[in-house]
């Protein structure tokens, strides 16, 4: 972030993502490297030398997810990076901060599995990041940003919505997004955080009785009203938290559904299709979960078709149908371990689905 | 402050009943560690963490902070809280299968970081909580449920020396072993744990006690032959004092 | 007005630093940009590209599979991108390092000796600069203030400033004296 005649900076999402972080007032980082987010890791070891912050590089994802639940459960905001395989590993302890009711944002940077797969972009993991990924009954906000500028803005509400609910949440990108570069426009004004108090944490019982954070609960029916509680949270995250963006769906006959990357794709697809007087629609939803179930089954009641359009090989696609509730037609395009769906692909796919 | 039994009261352990059976060493590694506390008068900027094993709801007895954290990773949470709250006394109480075993990465890196926390490492040769079967610790030859005839080395791989282990890495900064076998083992358990936290206090880094300590019910001795045994089997493997003190 | 670019060459060429500058320029041009490289495992060696995309609308795909330009630093490079590039596209050739002529006969070739003007120059790691020098001057779609201001920025070392504007400048002369006429 080099230049300093203009708020308008090119940046990559990586340092974007980073960059957001330290506006929304995270003071502790731990990760381990893995590509292709190498540059979030190594943009947080030098803002937080700069900040005054804690930097980690932890001797693995175990360890560094358990960081972050340390400093979290000592009230700081606190986060980790990763890509694919690592974010498997990081998973029990993402299971443990959402046990503890603790706030912590988790970045993914998708890349193509399964296994080790490579280094290129995927939206593979959306499963994983949807249905809580680790063991138990739970969900985290996951939110998928589309652009560099788009990025940063969810990342600084990752850390709102992550200490409002007290819940960890997670970034979803891919390897695209997160390489990328565009123009970041830096807000002149800092955003209007949440100023949590956390009179939870664990900081030492000084003037008051001693704060106890667990997710254990033996005796009978305690962990069953532990969990209506968690649920009762998750259902107002549902009621309150959703957000998507909505494209010439009004007249649309086929509505493109597509998060991420993809809706990028997606949305030239719709422009051309439109210009050669198709009526093409698209949905991108920014959080995937909660997932705008409602709005997509209002569409479906009036027929229309949906054309679901992943970097995998469907996974988006059955909360569409979901949502669908069998009242319209579904159908899917995507491409896995790396592969990108194209442009013409994609047409092809619309026009074929159209004329169905 | 004099409790109901007329004992002198330990303000950072919590007046209730313990669960744990009779004769188990963590209910005098409970004491000593509260008493030192007191003694040190930090109860107020404790935060301790408390394990996956028998001793799972510490908290329910230690009256300060204290959080969980899953098996194993104890060190790395408590890295995670040291760094965020530096002025605070942070320590981990762990058992042998979550720190020399699941725990062994996080364990010996956080000791190599040189993290200013102290750890207290329960070592009864044993998993307690799951039913007695073999811990990284179990001595060779003895019985447990998962090495029936005794642990074999071809099999089962040698007892894993923490402290010896931990003493070659430079951010260790005072290692020592104790038991909980006799009174003047239990008082000098008490020393140790006073001295970790000292270390921790004045800055110095990473300090760690192993304690030897008794499960009677898994061994399936009596508690005080359970003491004897670890005088008589433990201590000729894991030796006791002072392994490192910088 | 969209501009899609893909730069390529081997690792070390400074494709990189070739598309960031572009990118760059487009950006103080207040104008719609997006950078992708194609990254590898690797640091050295292998193939590199990137794509570039400057556009005065928003850009929905920041991935170019035909684009208008090409800036193409070996051979390998050549012969993976000739194909894609856009019918009455730019195609800017390294011919100090491809020999061999492009098949295609509808698009335009720019050949700029990139490699032995910057060895001239005193520093063959200049060559990316002299392809972008020529780039901007056939062109023609930006300042010429805008593009040393995005060559200071981009590459934030002050004791290699002067020979890389040096290259960017020989570029854009050797496009004046050859490459006047349109297609």
């Amino acid at each position: 972030m080099n230049n300093k005649n203009s708020r308008r900076i090119l940046v990559s999402g990586n340092e974007a993502v980073g960059e957001a972080a330290i506006q929304a007032g995270c003071t502790f980082y731990a990760g381990y490297p893995i590509t292709p987010q190498n540059e979030l890791t190594a943009y947080m070891s030098r803002r937080m030398s700069e900040t005054g912050g804690t930097f980690i590089q932890a001797e693995s994802e175990l360890a560094a997810i358990n960081m972050v639940f340390g400093a979290s459960a000592a009230g700081a905001r606190a986060m980790t990076s990763s890509s694919s395989p690592g974010i498997s590993l990081k998973q029990e302890g993402i299971s443990y901060l959402v046990g503890c009711k603790l706030p912590a944002v988790i970045v993914n940077m998708m890349r193509a599995g399964p296994g080790l797969g490579n280094i290129t972009p995927a939206q593979g993991d959306y499963f994983q990041a949807t249905r809580g990924g680790g063991h138990g009954d739970y969900r985290t906000i996951v939110l998928a940003p589309s652009s560099v500028q788009e990025a940063f803005e969810l990342q600084i509400l990752a850390f709102d919505l992550a200490d409002k609910y007290r819940n960890p949440v997670i970034l979803l990108g891919d390897g695209t997004l997160g390489q990328m570069m565009e123009p970041l426009t830096l807000h002149p004004t800092p955003y209007t955080l949440h100023a949590t108090q956390k009179p939870w944490a664990v900081t030492g019982c000084k003037e008051r009785e001693p704060n106890v954070i667990r997710s254990l609960f033996l005796k009978e029916g305690v962990l069953e009203e532990h969990n209506k509680k968690l649920q009762k949270k998750f259902a107002e995250i549902e009621k309150k938290e959703i957000r998507y963006e909505e494209k010439n769906t009004e007249d649309a006959e086929v509505i493109l559904v597509a998060y991420g990357t993809v809706s990028r794709i997606c949305q030239a697809v719709m422009e051309k299709a439109r210009r050669k007087g198709a009526k093409v629609g698209l949905i991108r939803p920014i959080t995937l979960w909660p997932f705008p179930y409602g709005m997509i089954n209002k569409l479906a009641d009036l027929k229309k078709k949906f054309l679901v359009i992943e970097m995998n090989y469907g996974q988006m696609l059955e909360d569409v149908k979901l949502a669908a509730e069998g009242k319209s037609k579904v159908k899917f395009y995507g491409r896995g371990g790396g592969g990108i769906p194209q442009e013409e692909e994609i047409m092809t796919e619309l026009l074929h689905f159209s004329l169905s | 402050m004099k409790d109901e039994n007329n004992k002198e009261k330990i303000k950072s352990l919590r007046n209730v009943p313990m669960h744990y059976c009779p004769g188990c060493g963590h209910t005098i590694a409970h004491r000593l560690i509260c008493e030192v506390i007191d003694e040190l008068d930090i109860r107020e900027k404790m935060i301790g963490i408390a394990p996956v094993g028998c001793a799972v709801i510490a908290y329910d007895y230690w009256n300060f902070d204290v959080t969980e954290a899953a098996h194993g990773r104890p060190p790395a949470v408590a890295t995670g809280i040291k760094r965020v709250e530096p002025d605070k006394i942070v320590f981990t109480y762990q058992g042998d299968g979550d720190l020399a075993s699941i725990g062994t990465a996080e364990i010996i890196h956080c000791a190599n970081r040189g993290e200013n926390i102290s750890v207290f490492f329960i070592n009864n040769a044993i998993y307690g909580m799951t039913g007695g079967q073999m811990a990284p610790t179990t001595l060779i030859g003895q019985k447990t449920a998962t090495t029936l005839t005794g642990r074999d080395i071809k099999r089962d791989g040698y007892p894993l020396k923490i402290c010896e282990l931990l003493a070659l890495l430079p951010g260790a900064k005072y290692i020592e072993r104790v038991a909980l076998s006799s009174a003047e083992n239990i008082r000098q358990a008490k020393r140790a744990m006073k001295k970790a936290f000292q270390t921790q206090i004045e800055n110095k880094g990473f300090s760690l006690v192993e304690i030897l300590s008794p499960c009677p019910t898994n061994w399936r001795l009596s508690p005080a032959e359970a003491m004897k045994w670890i005088d008589k089997k433990m201590t000729s493997y894991f030796p006791l004092g002072v392994v490192k003190d910088d | 007005m969209t501009e899609r670019i893909i730069c390529a060459g081997f690792g070390g060429q400074g494709i990189v630093t070739l598309g960031k500058i572009l990118a760059h320029t487009g950006m103080l041009e207040k104008r719609n940009v997006t950078y992708i490289p194609k990254y590898g495992a690797e640091m050295r060696g292998g193939t590199a590209h990137c794509m570039v995309i400057i556009s005065d609308n928003l850009i929905s795909s920041p991935l170019v599979s035909v684009p208008d330009s090409a800036i193409v630093m070996n051979l390998p490079s050549l012969l993976k991108f000739e194909e894609s590039l856009k019918a009455k596209g730019d195609l800017f050739l390294n011919s100090s390092l491809i020999k061999k002529e492009t098949e295609r006969k509808d698009i335009r070739v720019i050949k700029i000796p990139a490699t032995e003007i910057a060895t001239k120059l005193g520093n063959k790691q200049v060559a990316n600069m002299v392809m972008l020098g020529a780039y901007f001057k056939q062109k023609r779609m930006f300042f010429e203030e805008n593009i040393f201001i995005a060559l200071e920025e981009v590459l934030n070392k002050p004791e290699l400033l002067s020979i890389n504007k040096q290259a960017v400048k020989e570029g854009m002369k050797e496009v004046s004296e050859k490459y006047i006429s349109d297609l």
